[in-house]
């Protein structure tokens, strides 16, 4: 622990910096339905999630470095700097997605820089291509699919079961169940996304030497990685809870408890099961399949696509940003100093940029905030299809710009 | 090119069967305190309202599961 270099510094802090940005960008996946149904005030959602999430990344120590194990050879010369490189193409990918609103996989956004750095610096033939279609490609079509197919017939069950009823009168009951599924979904994210931060630093500390090669996770980057991803939790990722919880469909109560339970089932079921699929595919996943399964209810598939278009960007994206931060760390300190910097600034920006049509928890849901219990919220016709737009109040009309015109920055500078 | 199928299937099949059934299970509690608490004292409401609260307990059940899951 003593000599701990500059390098292997900055990556830890860069590994937190992730971890951070991974909180903000997942918020939305365990509350964004309970945020946009009422179910909880938006500062209580994300003080819970963030709990939650620190109580989850303590809860199992089970090896935490399976994100870089399947997929790159580490025989094959990994060093803290592919790892920089890497997590550097991860937060920019993460950073740009967030300012467009648009929910993405930190995961794969990680695993895509991991294996752009590690094209660039050893070549292609440490990357295992088998691995990245049978971890990543394939689970980002099979994880919608699957949530969005079993919310979809929960949502149709609901509606039957209750037809006979008011909807107000059972919407405190389905408010109340999307709690304790929204705590689960946190509870697991703390766990899984926790853990890849607390891997990468391990490996990174592992790669420079610091710990034996089975070395499990130390204390304290367990307890630092928890508190990164709660921090980030809490300061609530509003952008992108706004595309999911209105930007998507239109969703009332009973649909929200239904995607909430499928999206903490499949989450449950594919890490039990050994089948990991992405929290954020899945939520998203959930929540249009319960749209889809209401009576009258419809999916934006225009907001649906530009988020499937920044799924199939993520991978090759974050890894190129990858690439080029990697060919810069291997000329030693100083292109690790201008990495890190570069990093900065652009950050720096993209927060700039995001200052211009600023969303937060006064204005996540668009239209004015409504007390969760007044029946009132239920009286709300359902809205028409226009891209995450409400626009019923005239607060509305600056805040609501702000979902479908961000998208603009995203295309030009991804492509 | 190594695709765990088996695993994919049993997380489709078991999300499919566990998100209906806890959802369907749930709605059904809230329908039966609903109804009881309209009708009064009565047989059939009482009924309900055990009949809400087992609903209820089912789901109470699947959550404690869903930690043991995460935690395991």
């Amino acid at each position: 622990m003593e000599n701990i270099t500059l390098l292997i510094g900055i990556v830890i802090v860069t590994a937190l910096v992730f971890d951070f940005t991974n909180g903000f960008h997942d918020t939305a996946n365990a509350m964004a339905t309970t945020i946009s149904t009422g179910a909880l005030k938006p500062k209580t959602a994300v003080a819970m999630s963030a709990v939650l999430n620190l109580i989850g990344a303590f809860i199992s120590v089970e090896v935490a470095a399976t994100i870089s194990k399947g997929l790159i050879n580490e025989d094959s010369g990994i060093d803290p700097a592919v790892v920089l490189a890497g997590l550097v193409g991860a937060i920019i990918w993460n950073l740009l997605t967030w300012l467009a609103g648009l929910p993405s996989s930190s995961s794969h956004a990680l695993m895509g820089g991991l294996i752009g750095a590690t094209i660039a610096s050893v070549g292609i033939g440490a990357v295992s291509m088998s691995a990245v279609v049978s971890k990543v490609l394939l689970p980002a079509l099979a994880a919608p699919l699957v949530a969005g197919i079993a919310a979809m017939l929960a949502t149709k069950l609901t509606y039957r079961i209750t037809r006979k009823t008011e909807e107000r009168d059972v919407a405190k009951g389905y408010r109340a169940g999307q709690i304790a599924s929204a705590a689960l979904v946190s509870l697991a994210h703390g766990t899984n996304d926790a853990q890849k931060t607390m891997g990468v630093i391990t490996l990174a500390l592992i790669s420079g030497g610091l710990l034996g090669a089975d070395a499990d996770p130390p204390m304290w980057v367990i307890a630092s990685a928890g508190i990164a991803i709660a921090l980030g939790t809490y300061l609530g990722g509003w952008r992108i809870i706004r595309t999911m919880g209105k930007g998507l469909t239109d969703i009332r109560p009973a649909q929200g408890f239904a995607a909430q339970t499928s999206s903490a089932v499949t989450i449950l079921a594919s890490s039990h099961l050994g089948f990991a699929l992405s929290t954020t595919q899945v939520c998203s996943g959930s929540i249009m399949g319960s749209g889809l399964g209401r009576k009258g209810g419809t999916v934006r598939w225009n907001t649906a696509g530009r988020m499937l278009a920044a799924w199939g960007l993520t991978l090759p994206a974050a890894g190129l940003v990858a690439a080029g931060a990697a060919l810069l760390t291997a000329q030693g300190d100083w292109g690790v100093i201008v990495v890190t910097v570069l990093t900065v600034v652009i950050s720096a920006a993209i927060w700039l940029a995001s200052r211009k049509e600023p969303v937060d928890h006064t204005n996540v849901n668009d239209v004015e905030p409504v007390a969760p219990d007044t029946p009132a919220q239920l009286g709300v016709p359902p809205q028409p299809a226009v891209v995450a737009g409400v626009g019923t109040g005239t607060a509305d009309a600056e805040a609501e710009s702000s979902g479908p015109s961000a998208a603009a920055p995203l295309s030009s500078s991804a492509s | 090119m190594d695709i765990d199928w088996a695993a994919l299937g049993q997380v489709f099949g078991v999300s499919l069967v566990m998100t209906v059934g806890l959802v369907g299970v749930f709605t059904l509690g809230i329908v039966g305190t609903r109804t009881s608490s309209k009708a009064g004292d009565s047989g059939p409401a009482l009924l309900g309202r055990v009949g809400a609260y087992a609903s209820f307990a089912l789901c109470a059940a699947a959550v404690v599961y869903g930690i043991y899951i995460i935690a395991a």
